[in-house]
């Protein structure tokens, strides 16, 4: 009778661990078929393309963010890693430094600035709410003083800098290659490999991570890497796509990450936290701020209506 | 204030907690509550404090039937429950902590901290209780905490307390004073129920013991009429002549030695050699530096000076991922905060410390895992009703197991295991030592850092005691006795 109750209580278990697993997604599904009703226009293949490459950004720092925020952290200098690694970027191409090799060092120029991110708070054992709102505004203030507040652009790059961007492959914004690419490698670094697990104990429960022999500093310190890396990815993709790296870039998109994060069910107490949640929490994002302008309501109505999204998305993970 | 509870049963779901349970409890007696983790106790005491509901049976308090819709009430009516685990604001003041949600307002709601000192002040005075009231909670040491915990029950008059496992946590000398208090609190006629695991304090602190095996009451005896032996076979259901495993593992070659480990002001110029298939037990008191020279051993806390020679090689540990590479694991004295993480599941923890036995170039092979973790949830016979089961929701005994299934998979040789069974019920104590046997006799060295002296008679091959941050003494096992070591301990030749 014990084992057939175990049984049972495992059967429970399971079922709800799916509706917990599957909330976000039965929330995009929802979400596109109202607008879909709305708008016909939303389900054509053109602006759900459109809409997957608006998303990409997003997803892109939210992925990062997913790991960070798995640890128990917080990375609010996405924005400004983006910025400046974009404007680093720029600044090497205009050099003549071929392309390749430009996004090459961009990608390690974000994750250096998510190092220093690292090393702050596992070496100096600062919140990383206090240090990374710190990196924030000095990766902020860098940017402005190496670009002297003013955009580069006309920085060419060549054709290959360009498709970065703007470029299709098989029909499908480049984009949206470059994003289901990182998803994919990070669902496997999370799900699949030691990595992940160490990542995850760390946001558990640190001490005893510890001392189970996990080395927390290290693993922390590239956690905080991966978050700038992916920053400066979604910053190459932005400024490639605009032809310019604007010293203004990327301001105040930490939120939408960690909203995208939260919406996806990721929890901020860290140890728990899903990276296909953060996919979803980004799509619906996208698919809210696509859907509401296909439906003409404004910018401002917009804001209040993600906000609304992200307190029903919590409470509801909260209820299960 | 007289309570009877007649015919008690509970369940959760389809799990029958309390299957008929008598108990009472006569006004100004030390009620002794006893059973193995998941007896019931705890679940008894909740349902006469009003956090559940029972499903039949009666509640007679002075002869009346009468139910507390909630904790709170009870405690309006004279009934706390003292936790095991307290709820304190850390950074609030003593006074403020006794007093919170019941502060002393005037009309105009401001706080009247004069009249909550008077108050507290004639409350510390009859219990003889001397804790400034404006330091904060966690300057406090836990004895100090729990202190305060039953003055705040006696601003509510409270004419029953509940205390559960109250000297968990307690130096020696806080538990004196425990129990000083605790006398104290029978002269005001105040009934005390004290559940706890430890059964010398048993024998010296109470009138009564009641035993529940499997949600039924057992026995209720007065304490003077029972022994130690009756109360475990209660406990049990069984005899438990061979409590102890025969400890007759052979001893072979060092594997740590230690030299002139110091680490001021906690221990100074330790020195000594563990051996594969000992079991070498550290004793002292609490506070000695036992568990300081562990957590300098392992590369948790750092250390001034001193060597560390693994297989006669020295060896430099400055991190515990040092000492877990070598083989060496340490389950620490705070399974909850330090050994486990409790959201996590039982495979989750367990393979934690083995990644690279069933992974490559840092790939886990699921598979792997779940074989490698199934086979020590077997050998550990850990009782869960699957390993994705959250560790939290285990008792403390299988919690333990899961504690040593992790370093028994990361394949320690040196095993420094800090208080193995606190917290840990009878039935799953034997387990752990016979376990600690079977590791020693395949050549493990094991350090066991113990504060329950007939444990570390039973278990040990040679017993180091620490007095005030060194070695006092080393007693061969043909040579241990309570007394010995507690001169030792103590400071004594």
């Amino acid at each position: 009778m014990e084992t057939k109750n175990a049984a049972v209580t495992r059967k429970k278990e399971r079922r709800s661990e799916l509706y917990r697993k599957l909330g976000p997604l039965i929330a995009l599904i929802v979400l596109m078929l109202i607008v879909t009703v709305l708008n016909v226009n939303f389900i054509r293949p053109a602006n759900l393309l459109n809409l997957l490459r608006q998303v990409s950004v997003n997803a892109l720092i939210a992925f990062g963010m997913t790991f960070v925020i798995i640890t128990g952290g917080i990375d609010l200098s996405v924005g400004s890693t983006l910025a400046l690694s974009s404007a680093l970027t720029a600044g090497i191409i205009a050099i003549g430094v071929p392309p390749v090799l430009a996004i090459v060092s961009g990608l390690l120029i974000g994750a250096f600035l998510g190092m220093i991110n690292g090393l702050l708070i596992t070496k100096g054992n600062v919140a990383p709410f206090i240090g990374t709102l710190a990196t924030m505004t000095i990766y902020r203030g860098l940017t402005l003083v190496y670009t002297e507040g003013n955009p580069i652009t006309g920085f060419g790059g060549g054709f290959a800098f360009q498709f970065f961007g703007r470029g299709y492959l098989f029909g499908i914004p480049f984009p949206v290659i470059i994003t289901t690419a990182a998803f994919i490698i990070l669902f496997v670094i999370l799900h699949k490999m030691t990595f992940g697990r160490k990542t995850f104990a760390i946001g558990g429960n640190e001490q005893a991570a510890y001392i189970a022999g996990i080395k927390s500093d290290r693993v922390k310190t590239m956690v905080y890497a991966i978050s700038g890396m992916m920053s400066a990815l979604a910053g190459l993709i932005l400024t490639s796509r605009l032809n310019s790296a604007q010293p203004t870039a990327g301001t105040a998109y930490e939120l939408d990450a960690i909203a995208a994060v939260v919406i996806g069910g990721t929890s901020l107490a860290g140890g728990k936290g899903r990276i296909v949640g953060t996919l979803i929490g980004a799509l619906i994002i996208g698919t809210l701020n696509n859907g509401l302008n296909l439906l003409g309501v404004s910018s401002f109505y917009q804001q209040v209506v993600r906000g609304v999204v992200i307190i029903i998305a919590v409470l509801l993970d909260r209820k299960k | 204030m007289h309570v009877e509870m007649k015919g008690i049963t509970k369940s959760f779901g389809e799990n029958k907690v309390l299957r008929g349970v008598d108990f009472s409890l006569h006004s100004g007696e030390v009620h002794a509550l006893m059973g193995e983790n998941g007896a019931g106790k705890s679940t008894l005491m909740n349902i006469l404090t009003g956090l559940h509901k029972k499903d039949s049976g009666k509640v007679l308090i002075n002869d009346e039937e009468r139910l507390y819709a909630n904790p709170k009430e009870a405690e309006e009516n004279g009934v706390s429950f003292i936790h095991q685990e307290m709820i304190t604001w850390p950074d609030m003041t003593v006074l403020e902590n006794m007093f919170m949600g019941k502060e002393i307002k005037n009309k105009l709601g401001w706080v009247q901290t004069k009249e909550m000192e008077k108050k507290a002040k004639s409350v510390f005075g009859e219990l003889g209780i001397d804790i400034s009231f404006d330091r904060t909670m966690k300057t406090l040491s836990v004895g100090q905490q729990q202190l305060v915990e039953i003055a705040k029950t006696l601003l509510n008059d409270a004419e029953v307390i509940i205390m559960d496992e109250p000297t968990a946590a307690l130096t020696d000398r806080e538990i004196r004073t425990l129990f000083k208090i605790i006398r104290q609190l029978q002269k005001k006629d105040v009934s005390l129920v004290y559940i706890s695991h430890r059964m010398e304090e048993i024998f010296e602190i109470s009138d009564r013991v009641t035993v529940m095996r499997d949600g039924v009451s057992i026995s209720t005896k007065d304490t003077k009429d029972t022994s130690y032996d009756e109360i475990v076979r209660h406990m049990v259901g069984r005899d438990l002549e061979d409590y102890y495993p025969e400890m007759d593992n052979a001893q072979g070659e060092a594997v740590l030695e230690v030299r002139n480990l110091t680490h001021l002001p906690d221990y100074e110029d330790i020195s000594f050699t563990l051996h594969s298939g000992e079991i070498l037990g550290f004793s002292g008191l609490m506070g000695a530096g036992r568990t300081e020279i562990m957590r300098g051993i392992f590369g948790i806390d750092k250390i001034d000076s001193g060597d560390i020679y693994l297989d006669g090689e020295k060896i430099d540990i400055s991190t515990p991922n040092d000492a877990v590479k070598r083989g060496i694991g340490f389950l620490t004295e705070d399974r909850k905060s330090e050994g486990l993480i409790l959201d996590f599941s039982v495979r989750d923890n367990i393979s934690m410390t083995a990644f690279e036995e069933f992974s490559k170039g840092g790939w886990i092979n699921d598979k792997e895992e779940e074989e490698f973790v199934d086979l020590l949830i077997k050998r550990l016979t850990v009782k869960t009703a699957h390993m994705e089961l959250p560790v939290g929701a285990l008792s403390g005994g299988n919690q333990q197991k899961v504690v040593l299934a992790k370093w028994i998979g990361a394949g320690s040789r040196v095993l420094i295991l800090d208080e193995p069974t606190r917290g840990v019920d009878v039935g799953a104590k034997r387990e752990i030592y016979n376990l600690m046997k079977e590791l020693a006799e395949r050549g493990v060295g094991i350090i066991m850092v113990s504060s329950d002296l007939p444990e570390v008679i039973g278990v040990s091959n040679r017993v180091l005691v620490v007095h005030e941050g060194t070695i006092s003494g080393e007693l061969k096992r043909e040579d241990l006795s309570e007394e010995r070591i507690m001169t030792l301990a103590t400071g004594g030749e």
